[in-house]
């Protein structure tokens, strides 16, 4: 009921005169701005993409849009850092930055985030809102109305059909697997998102009481809550690629191990990313996605605007653009970068729905259904944590 | 006398410009890093001098591990390194001019580091090129699980340092043997029975030592701090001390920045560590030496192993032509799976693919080359021409300040760097990005220039003087022209460095001036060695492109004019 | 013309002077030769009076150039020529283009400037060679370049650092004497320092010898 209320009078705050001017003063000033966005840069696709909704916002709004590639997100907000440390309370290099988790927390937390201006963008209003929905709550941490989602992210594996018939089916079931096939599998190094969500991804299938890991981590219940990754991850090491004494930098690069054969099972926060892979060449025809029985973490890819960026309004233009239901469903298309949309169905119209239900699928695509549910990310102190843990047992 | 103090004003001016420009900024950034790594870093809330840094640094887990893998793979691969170029030089050096030699190695020269280490890590891991073509043979289905890339005794990195590395001291070798009558100690080395390797342990190499011992230091700074390479070729569980820093400072936990400083101080120690133990086995092998010299021991039982460094040598280029031939084949291809020893189709889309944007990262490359090379090439000239105006020869402790950049890791001082010139208002900018390169460009045009100059022999000047021709006629007329090959080769060699230049364009330009490097590491972080190969491949081509100018046009130029040929490189 | 030095003495501090304090005349037309043991010092003084001595050393007494003190100018504005062992031609310019270079800037415009080349080369029996790449000529020739060169920059003293020495026997003669023709011919002082007697006896002019060095080099 409070949800529905909620976002009922998001729509109607939006539909007031009031803020529809205050959009139009947006674009105004917002015109012949450039906006540095900076965003991971090692996915060819996700790059195009990015180009893509620059020349669109180029065209109908005069903003465009310049990727900064990053090879990880933090150097951005090492950047921000940087400038606040020297003062640079406006004019800032970074206009807009692809962010989520404990980057957000960083920077929300050290006041280096623009905000809250979601709630401004005039496309918000096809977002589920509520204080529970992933778009509220990234990695337990509210919000706020700081950081604009623009793609969903669910964990998932892949592995090459050509040679295994059946994956394993619960994160449990790794162990037979790997002590069956050794040296076939591997992740990533936690100190890396993807290595620590594989570790998180384990830790929900086998802790006792899951409800735990949405409160921060404490001494007290971490001992409880750990020892069974702990044990089965001691099982599981010694079958592991170069017997767990090497490990991929990054997923990128694991892929790559599969590519080359080295490794049968991979993973990706991409459910499209095989079957996009496999049109770019990278992967065999025959790899597929499964996820374990349980269902896979699951999060929001967000846009933020830093405190000093020198292009704010361009970047609220761009951050509006990205919501609007046509780009959702330009971006779900599997030839283009197959990420499932943020919006929420129920709030689109017809003509929209449509849109989305004639996308092209592939045989390496999988429905949202074989997803499977969506589990929440734990409290973002547990990721910390556990990657510390990692490197005190395994870094000699 | 106004000869000298015309050169000492040059001299001061050099001296400012360089105080200014490149000792100021590396000792402000030295200072920020500093403050952080004893708990000093107020925008994160860190105002009170502690020494919990340091604490938490030693108690990160692997911290020794990767400390002692460091000091191993680093100083390993120098002393072999040096040893192979030494070797190498004494068989090859009758029959290889400096200038035949320069070609031959400009590829491995031209080629930057993070392109030779995708590349060879394609050619050496059990799924690799090798693996590939031996696979039909011993009947592999499956690549081996071998840990032969990122093992865990760093001997990847190892080798791949060394093929980076035994070029560039053969370059510089072979630039110093110029300056000694080596034919003519080889000749009363022989007559008196000593056998050619030990005329050249016993005679030539204390020669040579002094005229290098400073690129061997760049050579020994470099690999005890690689990021790149140490990340695609070394060891992942712990890494080496740059990586391990490196994903320190890019923790989502910002705080651990101060962890990562205070490690930055210990790389910087780690440095100064090593350069300190080079100093006292230089003192110990002079002494040693001396007395193995006035035993008097002779023969030729140092042949085989110059035979065998040779081979060693001649393997290592054959390893680093393979790396780069796989790239180039790569950014052909479209699938090439394992166990395919050549791709399976073809395809120029990596090429093509108007969003790999690699245009742009090329104008941007080739203007912070052209500006960067310039800028240094006429601080040498101005330098080295003040030195002879002031009839003065190397300041020591001057010359050990240009090559400070070379010698202190990049990541101790380029943090703290850039929030100088984010208080100058000058970063993300071409300035700011010119002006940190030239800071790593700069150095490496004094090495490749000084030597040359200072060999020109000095009877052409005091002719040219005596025929009545001022400073400024001999430097145009006589100096510039008679240096032509010198001068290019720095320039080349110049291009090359700023080309492959990463950590300081990334910082400076806050990601925002791409360039062939910048998107060729982002895009490493993914997966395709196809676009990687592209960039690499235009990375190289570059600065090799350099080089080849360098050769091409003195020869053009003075086609006629024997006395230049062979020799003055 | 003459070149006169006086009391002059080199000596690298804090040592003692290379040589006995030096006084002597030479008069236009005339070659004085400097004689004494390899390591005394011979080169030193050439170069002090040419104006390229290195700053290390100090040096005391006065040379003068028609009775002018030359020593406060610089060796380019000193308007003495000087010859090496070696000819020391510039290897990047043609034969014509390495006396064009010497050539005094007195004497102006393309075509004059080319014929005085084409004279000086006549003269000293290189006509023709004027392309030529210096390393391409013979050890004579390159010999009698280097000096046309240095008589084109029209200097009013010439020394001479035991240019004869590095040529073969029959080729020395006939160089002492084409060298001592134009000393003659220009009627410029010249200063000539050997250890070889056949070339002080080749001069008849006077000869000054120096006496070996007290503490050695």
């Amino acid at each position: 009921m409070r949800v529905s209320l909620t976002a009922a009078l998001s729509v109607a705050l939006l539909s007031t005169p009031a803020l529809a001017q205050d959009w139009q003063a947006t674009l105004d000033a917002a015109r012949g701005q450039t906006v540095y966005w900076n965003a991971w840069g090692g996915d060819e696709r996700t790059n195009a993409f990015i180009a893509w909704v620059g020349q669109q916002t180029s065209a109908r709004h005069g903003v465009s849009v310049q990727q900064v590639k990053l090879t990880d997100t933090a150097e951005a907000v090492t950047r921000v850092i940087s400038e606040k440390a020297a003062g640079q309370a406006d004019g800032g290099s970074v206009d807009m930055i692809w962010i989520n988790g404990p980057n957000f927390l960083a920077m929300k937390d050290k006041g280096l985030l623009h905000g809250p201006f979601v709630a401004t963008l005039p496309n918000a209003q096809y977002l589920d809102l509520s204080p529970a929905s992933p778009n509220s709550v990234d990695f337990t941490v509210p919000v706020d109305g700081m950081e604009s989602p623009w793609r969903l992210a669910k964990f998932v594996f892949n592995y090459d059909s050509a040679r295994i018939d059946v994956p394993p089916a619960t994160m449990a079931a790794f162990i037979d697997w790997a002590a069956a096939n050794p040296g076939r599998f591997t992740h990533p190094d936690p100190s890396n998102f993807m290595g620590a969500t594989f570790l998180k991804q384990a830790l929900i299938e086998l802790t006792p009481e899951v409800a735990v890991l949405q409160q921060p981590v404490t001494d007290a219940n971490y001992e409880a809550a750990t020892a069974p990754l702990w044990a089965w991850y001691e099982a599981l090491k010694p079958n592991l690629w170069r017997a767990g004494k090497a490990f991929p930098e990054n997923q990128s690069v694991q892929q790559q191990l599969m590519n080359d054969g080295e490794i049968d099972i991979a993973m990706s926060f991409d459910p499209a990313s095989t079957a996009g892979d496999i049109a770019q060449g990278l992967l065999p025809d025959t790899a597929r996605v499964f996820v374990p029985e349980g269902g896979t973490i699951g999060n929001v890819s967000f846009v933020a605007i830093p405190f000093n960026a020198a292009n704010r309004d361009g970047a609220m233009v761009v951050a509006n653009f990205l919501l609007a239901p046509e780009t959702q469903a330009h971006m779900q298309n599997i030839e283009v970068l197959g990420s499932f949309s943020v919006l929420d169905p129920a709030k689109l119209d017809g003509d929209a729905q449509a849109a989305f239900s004639g996308l092209p699928t592939a045989p390496a695509l999988p429905t949202l259904e074989a997803l499977g549910p969506t589990l929440l990310e734990p409290h973002a102190s547990w990721m910390t944590r556990l990657t510390a843990e990692w490197a005190q047992r395994y870094t000699r | 006398m106004t000869m000298t103090r015309d050169g000492r004003a040059l001299r001061a001016v050099v001296m400012v410009v360089l105080a200014i420009g490149l000792i100021g900024p590396i000792m402000a950034g030295l200072a920020q890093t500093g403050r952080a790594a004893f708990g000093i870093m107020p925008v994160l809330g860190a105002v009170e001098a502690s020494l919990t840094p340091w604490r938490d640094l030693l108690t990160e887990p692997g911290l020794w591990t990767a400390v002692r893998l460091t000091l191993w793979t680093g100083l390993v691969s120098t002393a072999l390194s040096l040893m192979l170029a030494v070797g190498f030089c004494a068989v090859t050096h009758a029959r290889m001019t400096t200038t035949s030699a320069a070609r031959w190695l400009a590829p491995f020269l031209a080629v930057p580091h993070a392109a030779l280490a995708i590349g060879l890590a394609f050619v050496l891991t059990p799924s690799g090129w090798i693996a590939r073509l031996l696979a039909p043979v011993i009947g592999l289905d499956r690549p081996p699980d071998l840990p032969i890339v990122n093992d865990p005794w760093g001997i990847a990195l190892i080798l791949g340092l060394m093929v980076k590395e035994v070029p560039f001291l053969l370059l510089v070798m072979l630039s110093a043997l110029t300056q000694i009558p080596v034919r003519q100690h080889l000749a009363a080395g022989r007559a008196l029975g000593y056998g050619r390797g030990l005329v050249w342990v016993k005679v030539i190499a204390p020669q040579v030592w002094p005229l290098i011992r400073l690129p061997v230091m760049v050579v020994l700074a470099y690999a005890l701090s690689t990021v790149d390479m140490g990340v695609i070729l070394g060891p992942s569980n712990p890494p080496v001390l740059a990586v391990m820093l490196t994903r320190l400072f890019s923790n989502p936990d910002t705080t651990r920045i101060l962890v990562a400083s205070a490690g930055a101080l210990l790389q910087g120690g780690l440095v100064a560590g090593a350069f300190a133990a080079l100093w006292f086995a230089d003192r110990l092998m002079r002494n040693i030496g001396l007395w193995w010299l006035r035993r008097g021991g002779r023969g030729s039982s140092a042949e085989p192993l110059l035979r065998l460094a040779s081979a060693a040598v001649i393997a290592l280029f054959v390893l680093g032509a393979l790396a780069m031939a796989a790239l180039l084949i790569w950014s052909f291809a479209w699938r090439w799976p394992w166990p395919e020893a050549l791709p399976q189709s073809w395809s120029l889309k990596a090429w093509a693919s108007p969003t790999a944007g690699w245009l742009r990262a090329l104008g941007n490359t080739v203007l912070l080359a052209s500006a960067t090379t310039a800028l240094s090439l006429v601080l040498a000239i101005v330098w080295l021409e003040g030195e002879d105006r002031a009839q003065r020869g190397r300041a020591g402790w001057a010359e050990a300040l240009i090559y400070l950049p070379l010698l202190v890791p990049q990541i101790g001082f380029l943090y703290g760097l850039n929030i100088l010139f984010l208080r100058l208002g000058i970063n993300g900018g071409y300035t700011a990005v010119i002006w940190a390169q030239s800071l790593f460009v700069f150095p490496y045009v004094m090495i490749a220039l000084s030597d040359p100059w200072r060999a020109l022999d000095p009877r052409l000047t005091r002719a040219a003087a005596s025929l009545g021709a001022g400073p400024w006629r001999r430097l145009l007329a006589i100096k510039l022209p008679v240096l032509l090959m010198p001068i290019l080769t720095a320039a080349a060699i110049g291009i090359a460095v700023s080309v492959a230049q990463y950590l300081p364009t990334l910082f400076m330009g806050a990601g925002r001036v791409a360039t062939l490097t910048t998107e060729a590491v982002t895009l490493s972080s993914g997966s395709d060695r196809r676009v990687t190969g592209v960039y690499a491949s235009l990375q190289a081509g570059l600065p090799l492109a350099a080089y080849v100018a360098a050769f091409a046009i003195p020869a053009v130029l003075h086609r006629n004019r024997a006395a230049l040929k062979g020799s003055s490189a | 013309m003459s070149l006169d030095l006086v009391d002059l003495a080199v000596r690298l501090p804090p040592g003692a002077p290379l040589f006995p304090p030096l006084t002597l005349s030479v008069a236009a037309g005339q070659v004085t030769t400097v004689m004494g043991p390899s390591g005394v010092g011979k080169s030193t003084l050439l170069d002090a009076i040419a104006g390229l001595l290195a700053p290390t050393f100090a040096l005391s007494g006065h040379i003068n150039l028609n009775g002018v003190d030359i020593r406060p100018l610089p060796a380019e504005a000193r308007r003495i020529g000087l010859m090496f062992q070696d000819p020391v031609l510039f290897p990047h310019l043609s034969v014509g283009d390495n006396l064009a270079f010497g050539l005094t800037p007195k004497i102006k415009g393309r075509a004059a400037r080319r014929d005085a080349v084409a004279v000086a080369l006549a003269s000293a029996g290189l006509s023709g060679l004027q392309d030529r790449d210096p390393a391409s000529l013979s050890g004579g020739q390159r010999s009698r370049a280097a000096l046309m060169r240095t008589l084109l920059a029209d200097p009013a003293a010439l020394l001479l650092d035991e240019p004869f020495s590095k040529l073969d026997v029959a080729l020395r003669d006939e160089m002492r004497r084409f060298t001592f023709l134009h000393v003659r011919e220009r009627a410029i002082p010249a200063l000539l320092v050997t250890h070889d007697p056949e070339d002080a006896a080749a001069t008849s002019g006077p000869v000054v010898r120096l006496p070996a060095p007290q503490p050695p080099r």
